[in-house]
């Protein structure tokens, strides 16, 4: 596992061509590791009838309302919490 | 189609919307390319339907009167299930989320409709729905709302996107006044909703 719970993490903003389980909109922005869940089979190969292996560590990671929708009417925020498999976080920028 | 000339009415897909029809050839290609066998195709819809949010409402029920139960559920939720005999699904993670005065947590699979079906039965259709799955991560509070759940600023909101293999169940909060209820009736109070996060169990009215 190369992320501790409470560390800071970007999400790669990169494009992929094909099945994945990386939400757009939490591409390129900063996240926090509150779980370290387990190692799954990667979805990106499973979904083409490969075995997904090596399997590959799953992380909950948290993130502000305001760092996802800057854009958003002031208020009350929340922060959403989502599992993302560890070849998608890159270090804090 | 047919080569006999029987002269009932055939069976068609005529009235079935799209979806159903993409799932009815998805079926057929599945059966034909020999990935799956009809009876496990029905073997897998049976145990959807036999699945009901029952088996949640036990869980959290169990929670409210056994803190030492609670402890294990929030820990490892698959082996909370185990040990009260229910079936906890192919999930092999499964989370318990508890929602407390100060924080609130309600869940969605903004990619599709993964949702912790073996504890809860198959999901409701606002769940598959696009505006939920969009709506719920960037304005929880307002779907709420329409649900008719007003969660106030002193409280911590979590919108839980499942995206991969885990599967989470919110843990609602004991209503006040349930003092005297047995874990059974307390287990009615608990709806599929509450354990969504979109809603909050209420106390039975007096009678």
């Amino acid at each position: 596992m190369r992320y501790r719970v409470g560390e800071p993490v970007t999400v790669a903003a990169r494009a992929h061509g094909g099945h994945h389980r990386t939400p757009s909109y939490i591409k390129g922005k900063p996240g926090r590791i509150e779980r370290v869940h387990a190692s799954f089979r990667n979805p990106e190969a499973r979904a083409y009838g490969e075995d997904g292996l090596p399997e590959m560590p799953l992380y909950l990671v948290s993130f502000a309302r305001s760092d996802l929708w800057p854009d958003a009417s002031a208020g009350r925020g929340h922060r959403v919490y989502v599992d993302v498999f560890e070849h998608w976080l890159e270090e804090a920028k | 189609m047919s080569e006999h000339d029987h002269d009932h009415t055939p069976i068609t897909n005529a009235e079935e919307p799209a979806a159903a029809a993409r799932a009815g050839a998805l079926e057929q290609l599945l059966v034909e390319k020999g990935v799956l066998r009809p009876e496990e195709i029905r073997a897998g819809i049976d145990w959807l339907v036999s699945r009901t949010p029952a088996d949640g409402a036990r869980l959290v029920a169990r929670a409210w009167v056994d803190p030492e139960f609670k402890r294990r559920l929030l820990a490892d939720a698959r082996s909370a299930a185990l040990e009260l005999g229910l079936d906890p699904g192919p999930s092999p993670v499964v989370v318990a989320l508890e929602n407390a005065e100060t924080v609130h947590h309600m869940v969605v699979c903004t990619l599709c409709s993964c949702y912790p079906r073996a504890l809860l039965g198959p999901p409701p259709a606002w769940y598959n729905s696009l505006p939920y799955r969009s709506r719920a991560v960037s304005d929880p509070r307002g779907v709420l709302a329409e649900f008719g759940l007003e969660i106030g600023d002193d409280v911590q909101l979590r919108v839980l996107d499942s995206t991969a293999d885990i599967r989470y169940l919110v843990i609602p909060r004991r209503p006040p006044g349930t003092e005297e209820l047995s874990e059974d009736q307390l287990a009615a109070l608990v709806t599929r909703d509450c354990m969504i996060g979109v809603a909050q169990p209420a106390a039975p009215a007096l009678a």
